[in-house]
């Protein structure tokens, strides 16, 4: 049995880390995935934080983090409404649709 | 609870955003009385601020700081808050944004820069920093029936997430390895060298990066300030640049100050890339909102360059210089808001043609701000640089300096351009004409700055080199 200690749980994190800005960028179909990936990073962020505040034994950590789940809930929440006016005046959300300025 | 005292800016104006949204839902067409009483509260802001004392404490379990510093910030950003909205309400007007969700989203974005700039600690930064982003987003998008302000919308959303989720992963980091949240117990925790540190300091960069436009992460500012309204552009132009350079200052000189040889390169290079890129990019461009963005990325550049010296010099420096570089955008974007032919407002560079026959004034005041922008004396842009470099040269970084005179040259190019349009291009129909006070009274003052400025130099230098970090 391998003991399990702050090093897997940031590895966890980094790799959730990872698969949400790869998702950012190689997503070329729908902002609402672009959405979800925003939300791994954040939680991959919390994921850092908790295992932090257990390992320092200091409660800042977990503060932060019920902190951050907040405002990622305000910010879905908005992403979600600008996505709606958007796809209104659009009538598609493709990602390599949204092209109408260049230069 | 005597500390609250430092904090009664931040309660006013949340107590006074509080009250204008009930009012502004209980009462009908409440968009004009709204827009007048937050420039009241924005007014009030800045007595109060004038009024409160400038002791240097940190309060709330050092999670705030009070000092000349966020003292200063915060003037600036109420200030050209309060010119922004200004100028800015015709605009509104004519193209029907005039809701009462407007004024009151601005007011608080102008709460959570606050918040930021007065944080010591990196919860109370994030919250600041959402807060301010959180209505960037909505503003940006507040024309919601045209494609282009929406496409803003979601291009600025998607970006700045992205940025706030790689700016907490370093917090993340940094809050692991040096065991706290606060920025002085984070100083005194780095000075040994630490690898966690470093990536932290590297992710908080790469986020605020993004947040004051810097290359390599300027990718969404030409589309934001094109799509979004050009009432939001002129604000996205000036004030959020103020939060994000002083947030900038303060994280560099406070929890990094121990590993200043780590972020000074970096500093350098993101500083010699935006003033190229200012430069060469802004060259091609036709559309006045997008040419702006290019040369706000390049202004951003300098101001990076006076961060990245290292020492109190070169901070209050890049101080002087935002603070100018405020005064500028604020007329450039007066003379762009008065660009209306035929009941709509046209962006095309070439609109401008024969405005100095058509409307002389305006076209003289718009010749001095593009003269002060590109940095030709004895106009303030060109003392504003010329800090910049002083302090650049006395630290012995000669090749930012010589690059950064280089770009100068470079983009004085795009600058002088525009005046040729104006003064020698073959006349178009006149703009619509209107005296609006409100517009031309900006225009005027800046003007009026901008070319006195080099008569008493030192009433901004004393007070800003009597600013320092702790």
């Amino acid at each position: 049995m391998i003991e399990i200690g702050l090093g897997h749980y940031l590895a966890l994190g980094a790799v959730i880390f990872s698969l949400g800005t790869l998702g950012i960028f190689l997503n070329r179909k729908n902002v609402i995935v672009i959405l979800m990936s925003v939300e791994l990073i954040l939680l991959a962020v919390n994921i850092n934080l908790v295992s932090f505040s257990i390992f320092l034994q200091d409660i800042t950590g977990q503060i932060f983090t019920m902190l951050i789940l907040t405002v990622a809930a305000a910010e879905a929440a908005i992403g979600l409404a600008i996505i709606v006016t958007y796809y209104r005046n659009k009538g598609s959300i493709r990602v390599e649709e949204i092209d109408s300025m260049k230069g | 609870m005597t500390d609250i005292k430092f904090l009664i800016p931040e309660i006013f104006l949340s107590i006074s955003i509080f009250s204008l949204l009930i009012i502004g839902v209980f009462l009908k067409n409440s968009f004009e009385i709204i827009y007048k009483s937050s420039m009241f509260v924005i007014f009030s802001l800045l007595l109060i601020i004038f009024t409160s004392n400038n002791d240097i404490v940190k309060f709330f379990n050092a999670s705030f700081s009070n000092d000349n510093f966020s003292l200063y910030s915060k003037i600036l950003i109420s200030v050209s808050t309060l010119f922004i909205l200004l100028i800015t309400k015709k605009y509104i007007i004519d193209i029907k944004t005039n809701k009462f969700e407007y004024p009151v989203l601005i007011l608080l974005s102008v709460l959570g820069m606050f918040i930021m700039v007065s944080s010591n600690d990196l919860i109370v930064f994030y919250l600041g920093l959402e807060l301010q982003s959180l209505s960037l987003y909505v503003l940006a998008s507040i024309d919601r029936d045209n494609l282009r302000s929406t496409e803003a919308g979601i291009k600025y959303f998607v970006l700045s997430a992205l940025s706030s989720g790689l700016l907490l992963y370093g917090c993340s980091l940094i809050y692991g390895f040096t065991g706290s949240t606060n920025f002085e117990q984070i100083a005194i925790a780095s000075t040994d060298f630490n690898l966690g540190i470093i990536f932290g300091m590297v992710f908080i960069l790469v986020g605020l990066a993004f947040k004051i436009s810097a290359v390599p992460f300027h990718m969404w500012t030409p589309d934001v300030y094109q799509g979004a309204p050009t009432s939001v552009t002129s604000f996205f132009s000036v004030v959020p640049k103020i939060a994000g350079i002083a947030i900038f200052i303060k994280f560099m000189y406070l929890p990094f100050r121990e590993i200043l040889g780590e972020w000074q390169y970096i500093l350098v290079f993101m500083s010699i890339a935006s003033m190229i890129l200012g430069a060469v990019a802004a060259i091609g461009q036709t559309n006045i909102k997008r040419l702006m963005a290019y040369s706000s990325i390049g202004h951003i550049g300098y101001a990076i360059a006076g961060v990245s010296v290292g020492t109190e010099n070169g901070f209050q420096s890049t101080l002087v210089y935002i603070s100018i570089y405020v005064v500028m955008n604020i007329g450039a974007f007066a003379c762009i808001l008065l660009m209306k032919r035929g009941g709509k407002y046209v962006e095309e560079l070439n609109e401008l043609s024969g405005l100095s026959k058509n409307h002389p004034l305006v076209s003289l005041g718009l010749m001095i701000i593009l003269f002060s922008l590109a940095g030709i004396p004895p106009l303030a842009g060109f003392f504003a640089k010329f800090y910049i470099f002083m302090a650049v040269i006395e630290n012995e970084m000669y090749t930012l300096a010589i690059i950064g005179l280089v770009t100068t040259v470079v983009s004085a190019f795009y600058y002088i351009r525009i005046i040729k349009i104006m003064y020698f291009d073959e006349p178009k129909k006149p703009f619509e004409k209107f005296t609006d006070y409100r517009i031309h009274g900006p225009i005027a003052l800046s003007c009026i700055l901008l070319v006195s400025f080099f008569l008493y130099p030192s009433i901004l230098n004393e007070i800003v080199s009597s600013i320092s970090i702790f």
